[in-house]
């Protein structure tokens, strides 16, 4: 009998997230040396380590953007070797851009997302609900917002998108303190709906006392903290 | 069933986006159009000659299209990569053919606009004239021709997008890849406008290859886009 649950029709082992020996060659450079560890459903893991040490990398490489050269790579009971396309419809990536449209309000951009996945009315007021956009706000132009309140819209896209995995790298960069408290309570609340984190951050204090685990990443090689 | 109905949700996502940003912006409208309008008002400056201006408009009307064009494709690319949104919607998976289409779509859209505007300022400027027979030629070489202008324009607007240098490499890259459409559409638009002693039936021939160029770019595009993309 093996332990596990059905995600989309596949059985996930308890792991959100399988590595074993991966390594991902990028431009003749092995980004990735020799990365295994484990993810499990519901955790808020951290990466830490120094610029240029393939946090941004290993966080591309589990949203299908990236392909894997050696190793076996798993996401979401996707094998990644075989096909990365297929885990990229339930990962949500969030970089240091936001993915809004600056011309458009706040209402619009989320229609724009859940049009393309086909999520409903409700899913949008659901996710606004989630994040704390107020309803003030939803008419407003994602330009004239501040960038905690742009950064928290961009989280909502990924609610309406229904990601399963949510890959953030350097969450917090750019947030006053007030943004960054409302964004910790947002990632904490997206996992107790079910979402699993992974996030790199150079802000250990702050981000150890999000995350549930912290697996540092240095020349390319993860190891457990 | 639920793929076309997939690829239809996405395409319109896609153009309600583009369209709804351009007229919020109004680019194309404050920026684009005067500057297509100059460039009439320009090269009447340089020719000063109504005979030269009847024979040329048909050339002229399609230059200022082109050049024009590489200004709303470098920002309807622009729109997408300046906050990464680009980037997001290869990671969700969407369907990027349908990105195209719907971006293609738009293009197309705003390229109708822009030529209903040049062939007036055509009319105005030039005293070209036209008849029954040739505004029909005249409305279907600007269908076909806008058509694959937005094909074209999508396809290397979207291989450019995250390029360094991208403002002097597409229109590099665009306008020799165009001239199959400057020639046609401007044989085409001659014969409508009877410049030089141009005959109607003659422009015929020049808006089936406008049609091919269009077809060739459309179904190239939708397949070749995403990869493009995702490279």
């Amino acid at each position: 009998m093996t332990n596990g649950k059905l995600i989309n029709g596949k059985l996930i082992n308890g792991k959100i997230v399988d590595f074993a020996d991966v390594v991902i060659v990028y431009d003749n450079f092995p980004a990735i040396a020799g990365a295994t560890f484990t993810v499990a459903s519901g955790e808020i893991v951290l990466l830490q380590g120094p610029n240029g040490a393939g946090k941004t990398t290993l966080l591309r490489a589990c949203a299908g953007l990236l392909p894997i050269t050696r190793g076996t790579a798993n996401v979401l009971g996707c094998d990644l070797r075989s096909d990365r396309f297929a885990v990229r419809s339930r990962v949500g990536l969030l970089g240091h851009a936001n993915g809004l449209y600056q011309d458009l309000t706040v209402l619009e951009n989320m229609l724009f997302w859940s049009r393309l996945v086909g999520a409903t009315r409700s899913d949008i007021d659901q996710a606004m609900s989630a994040i704390g956009l107020a309803s003030r706000l939803s008419q407003t132009r994602v330009a004239h917002l501040s960038a905690g309140q742009r950064r928290r819209c961009a989280l909502a896209t990924l609610i309406v998108r229904r990601a399963q995995l949510w890959l953030l790298d350097e969450p917090h960069a750019g947030l006053d303190a007030q943004g960054r408290d409302e964004l910790d309570r947002t990632l904490r609340t997206a996992r107790d709906s079910g979402a699993t984190i992974i996030f790199a951050s150079h802000e250990i204090e702050r981000a150890r006392s999000l995350a549930t685990r912290s697996l540092t990443v240095a020349g390319g090689v993860v190891t457990s903290t | 069933m639920n793929k076309i109905s997939g690829v239809r949700r996405v395409v319109g996502a896609v153009l309600i986006k583009d369209l709804r940003i351009e007229v919020r912006s109004r680019v194309v409208t404050n920026q684009v159009l005067p500057f297509a309008g100059l460039i009439m008002i320009m090269f009447a400056f340089a020719l000063d000659n109504d005979d030269v201006l009847q024979r040329v408009a048909g050339g002229l009307i399609w230059l200022a299209t082109m050049f024009s064009l590489v200004v709303i494709v470098q920002r309807s690319f622009a729109i997408d990569t300046s906050d990464g949104a680009l980037d997001l919607l290869r990671v969700a998976g969407v369907d990027l053919s349908a990105v195209f289409l719907g971006k293609a779509i738009a293009l197309t859209m705003q390229l109708l606009v822009l030529d209903v505007v040049l062939v007036a300022a055509a009319f105005l400027l030039y005293q070209v004239q036209v008849s029954a027979v040739g505004f029909v030629l005249l409305v279907t070489c600007v269908i076909f021709a806008t058509t694959g202008l937005g094909f074209v324009g999508t396809l290397y607007g979207g291989l450019t997008a995250g390029a360094k240098g991208r403002e002097t490499l597409l229109p590099l890259l665009l306008l020799p890849v165009m001239a199959p459409v400057l020639i046609a559409a401007t044989r085409a638009t001659e014969a409508a406008f009877g410049s030089g002693g141009a005959v109607t039936s003659e422009g015929w021939a020049w808006v089936g290859l406008l049609a091919v160029f269009a077809a060739v770019f459309g179904l190239g595009g939708t397949l070749a886009f995403g990869p493009l993309i995702d490279e």
